[in-house]
């Protein structure tokens, strides 16, 4: 910045950024209506957007992730205005992006009916139902079914509509909550990591289903796990139940919140009986969170092994099936039922990011002494902290785990040096009992963040125009001239590096006039960079790559559906051949009704669509970081 | 050659003096205080100024251009498919990453077989295809009912029984939407068929509309039914031939000539 005396008024020193064209994505004045789902935290340190390398495909995907190649974009020509897309009043904080992504997402896993309902509802706000039925010309039956389906799943909330009680029911479907369903993978695999097999069949169970009461669940897991083992052995209710009552204690799994009565009286003989008033119509329905048995277990006493499913038995075991839901009705726990804490494995993706932070930046040791602060800290912080309860030096060597036996000198070394890091993951809040520390949480994320934008520019752009980003970062505002001195890059290449990252939105500019009148020959133009804004742009670059990579992987199967289809047959017929034991010349002659160049056909296609599969999971973890960073801003 | 010359100059003159001014003078207090000499530049617009020469009404150096190298001008729209620079970073490999992309893989496919997977309404075929009773038989749980307790009660489809109709015995009662059935039933016997008829259909268009919330043996049925709907008769009659004279045996070989 220059020192000279401004001419002209103080008054006119503007702050606001004049050419901002974040707008798009600035942050709405209202935020979280009837969502109860908050996105809580989990990261890699350094995220990147990263991109298969198949050659064929190699162009279309990073050109997904230049966000050009966009539906709207054929209709618009220009790829900057398609995220000048905000929907309508109602739907302030969802964007054309979110929107598509949702719509893809409800396509692929609920059927084009639930998707023309949802994106419906996503786009114009709270609706009844006859005006859903109407808008979207769907027969009455389908939408009652779709609505089921989604307040099954938690992605749509309904609640008395604007006039009062009297009026109508209305719905509110929930952007975040259908973009969890990119998540399950990753969901479902900690739950492994953590708890085993059985873990993770429960909470892919409870996801699958929305949500479920626990007899169900322990019945249903116990049968997909006796499938899988040997003759004989059958898996224990017992097993099950105490896999699925850890997951509760360590919160994972929650109960349903209780419905908000809508001006009827309260019928529900659950045995959680509801902590809201039933009274006054409430106007943001009660979270999980509100009712103080949300995770406590009911009483109930399964006893029993999983049933073995036999093939000639399927019309039988689908009997079975039902019979044994009516079972679970006298079970005892009827009406309990049981959701997937996202928050609560959002926080541990959080806190598994910044261990990795540390363990990469720093070393292992001191990774391990940060997890260790975080699992003390696990049952104390609340979702929104900005940073743990201070933990005494004592308390953490006490707590360390054994194998990592540190001399308490050397854990206060260690300490100080987490303390003077620049990444500022641990902070020393007093002295006593032999020095209090915190694990700063939105820091970290910030910076975790930060890093992530720093390694987008420098995979698009290279590391020179990094450096300019980084710069401006640090220095906040810059002119050309000291952008260029600082940043020692010739005039020429910096100037064309800066026009390009401003052309992408990455980089503002902002005036300063020096007089009242905002004469262009007398305003400095300064260069700038705001992490807040550009890291919902980028989030919203990464929706759209998401949205494209699944609509490539649509378009892909379409294409060669003829072959899967045939390829699906042969296997069928395979798999019958050697079940009723045929001889290998059978077999073979089956296999060779596929052709060689079909099968590299197939070949090609099946790496294809596994890579855009694996793409969309990595960049499911980009968008986490991201929307963690932004949201532990919003309740500053 | 001299007169050219002497011609461009005098065109460019003012051009070369506010170059002059500019470029070479990186200092601020020069710029500032050329500018202030001319107080009313700020209320032209460059082709006043210059005379048809380009100027432009904000101080150039200050982004770091100048007259020699300007950027390039846009020439349309962005293209649909941009140059990528850079080749982008490969994915993270890694038995953590397969087993996710075999989880997620796996995920579609189950949820496309869950009852929550709500099927557009195919247009029924006149013949159950061969195919759809084993998709059928692969559906996990087809159907599904919600805990009614969690749900608005508006959501509940509307279930009434059917009275009993004297055309086509339906083994078991199948849920449709209720329609006006005490009308219909006080008339007399063949008003009461017509209606019923008409009814039926219009029921099992209904039915078809509920769709997953059928058994599968009342599909079957209502197939039975669609097909007495025909005009079609089992048997094959001719002009000419007798009527009911072909004998049984020959309606077992097949259709009579």
């Amino acid at each position: 910045m220059t020192e000279e005396p401004m001419r002209g008024n103080r008054r006119s020193f503007r702050h606001l950024p004049q050419n901002s064209t974040n707008s798009d994505v600035g942050p709405p004045a209202y935020q979280r209506g009837w969502s109860a789902n908050i996105p809580s935290c989990n990261a890699q340190l350094f995220g990147k957007i990263n991109l298969p390398v198949s050659a064929e495909i190699r162009c279309v995907v990073a050109l997904a992730i230049t966000c050009v190649w966009d539906s709207e974009v054929v209709l618009r020509g220009f790829s900057r205005n398609s995220f000048h897309d905000l929907k309508g009043c109602f739907a302030k904080h969802m964007t054309a992006q979110e929107v598509r992504l949702c719509g893809l997402l409800l396509q692929e896993h609920f059927g084009e009916v639930v998707e023309r309902i949802g994106t419906h509802l996503l786009r114009g706000g709270a609706q009844n139902l006859r005006t859903i039925a109407n808008e979207t010309n769907t027969p009455l039956d389908l939408v009652k079914k779709s609505l089921c389906v989604l307040v099954q799943h938690g992605a749509c909330e309904f609640g008395s509509g604007r006039r009062g009680p009297g009026s109508p029911v209305e719905y509110r479907a929930s952007c975040e909550r259908v973009l969890r369903v990119l998540r399950y993978p990753r969901y479902i695999y900690t739950a492994k990591t953590l708890y085993g097999d059985t873990g993770e069949l429960i909470v892919e169970e409870v996801l699958q289903r929305g949500h479920m009461t626990m007899s169900n669940t322990v019945k249903t897991v116990a049968d997909r796990l006796t499938h899988n083992m040997e003759e004989g052995r059958s898996m224990e209710y017992s097993e099950v139940v105490s896999a699925f009552s850890k997951l509760v204690e360590t919160h994972f799994l929650q109960r349903c919140p209780p419905v908000a009565e809508m001006g009827t009286a309260a019928t529900s003989t659950t045995p959680a009986t509801p902590s809201t008033p039933a009274a006054p119509a409430s106007t943001s329905p009660p979270t999980a969170e509100s009712n103080p048995d949300c995770y406590k277990l009911p009483h109930v006493t399964l006893i029993g092994r999983g049933k073995r499913r036999r093939s000639s038995d399927d019309s039988e075991e689908q009997r079975g099936g039902k019979k044994a839901k009516m079972d679970s009705e006298s079970c005892g726990d009827e009406g309990i039922y049981w959701l997937v804490n996202f928050e609560r494995f959002h926080q541990h993706f959080r806190d598994q990011a910044i261990i990795s932070a540390v363990a990469s930046k720093l070393d292992q040791t001191s990774s391990e002494i940060v997890r260790t602060m975080l699992r003390m800290s696990e049952v104390t912080t609340t979702q929104t902290a900005a940073y743990t309860q201070p933990l005494s030096a004592n308390e953490i060597f006490r707590s360390l785990p054994p194998n990592y036996s540190i001399s308490r000198p050397i854990l206060d070394q260690y300490l100080s040096l987490l303390v003077d890091d620049p990444m500022e993951f641990v902070g020393k809040s007093g002295d006593s009992g032999g020095g209090m520390y915190v694990v700063n949480l939105q820091r970290a994320l910030a910076n975790l963040a930060r890093a992530t934008l720093e390694s987008v520019v420098q995979e698009r752009f290279g590391s020179r125009s990094a450096r300019i980003f980084r710069l401006l970062l640090r220095k906040r505002h810059l002119e050309q001239k000291q952008v260029e001195d600082f940043a020692m890059i010739p005039a020429k290449e910096a100037k064309d590096m800066l026009y390009t990252l401003l052309s992408e939105n990455l980089v503002q500019l902002q005036e300063i006039p020096k007089t009242p009148d905002h004469a262009p020959s007398r305003t400095f133009y300064l260069y700038t960079v705001n992490q807040l804004p550009t890291a919902r742009l980028l989030l919203q670059h990464c929706y759209k790559t998401v949205a494209n990579l699944i609509e490539r992987r649509l378009f892909e199967t379409k294409e060669n559906k003829r072959l899967l289809e045939k390829s699906q047959r042969i296997e069928a017929i395979l798999a019958s051949l050697q079940a009723s034991g045929a001889e290998p010349e059978q077999l073979t002659e089956v296999e060779e009704m596929i052709t060689a160049p079909e099968r590299q056909q197939l070949e090609a296609l099946r790496h294809h669509i596994n890579k855009l599969d694996s793409t969309e999971n990595q960049v499911d973890e980009t968008v986490f970081l991201l929307e963690s960073y932004i949201f532990s801003t919003k309740t500053k | 050659m001299l007169r050219k010359q002497r011609v461009s100059f005098s065109n460019n003159a003012g051009l070369k003096k506010i170059q002059n001014r500019n470029s070479g003078t990186r200092n601020k207090d020069t710029v500032i205080a050329c500018w202030k000499q001319q107080p009313t530049h700020s209320a032209d617009m460059a082709g006043g100024k210059g005379r048809g020469i380009a100027a432009f009404s904000f101080n150039i150096e200050s982004l770091g251009l100048s007259r020699g190298n300007m950027p390039q001008t846009r020439e349309g729209p962005n293209k649909l498919y941009p140059d990528v620079e850079f080749k982008p970073v490969p994915l993270k490999e890694g038995e953590d990453e397969d087993y996710m992309l075999a989880l997620k893989q796996e995920i579609r496919g189950t949820m496309r077989l869950l009852p929550h997977n709500i099927k557009p309404l195919a247009g029924k075929g006149d013949v159950e295809r061969y195919k759809e009773r084993y998709q059928r038989q692969n559906m996990l749980d087809e159907e599904w009912t919600p805990d009614w307790q969690l749900f608005p009660k508006e959501l509940m489809p509307q279930k009434k029984k059917l009275n009993v109709k004297p055309v086509g015995a339906k083994k078991k009662p199948i849920k449709v939407s209720s329609k006006e059935k005490a009308d219909v039933l006080s008339k007399l016997d063949e008003l009461e068929k017509k209606d019923v008829k008409s009814d039926e259909e219009k029921e099992e268009k209904k039915t078809t509309e509920e769709g997953e919330e059928e058994e599968i043996e009342g599909e079957e049925l209502e197939e039975e039914e669609l097909e007495e709907e025909n005009d079609y008769i089992a048997s094959y009659f001719e002009d000419g031939d007798d009527f009911g004279a072909g004998s049984d045996e020959n309606m077992d070989e097949g259709a009579t000539y």
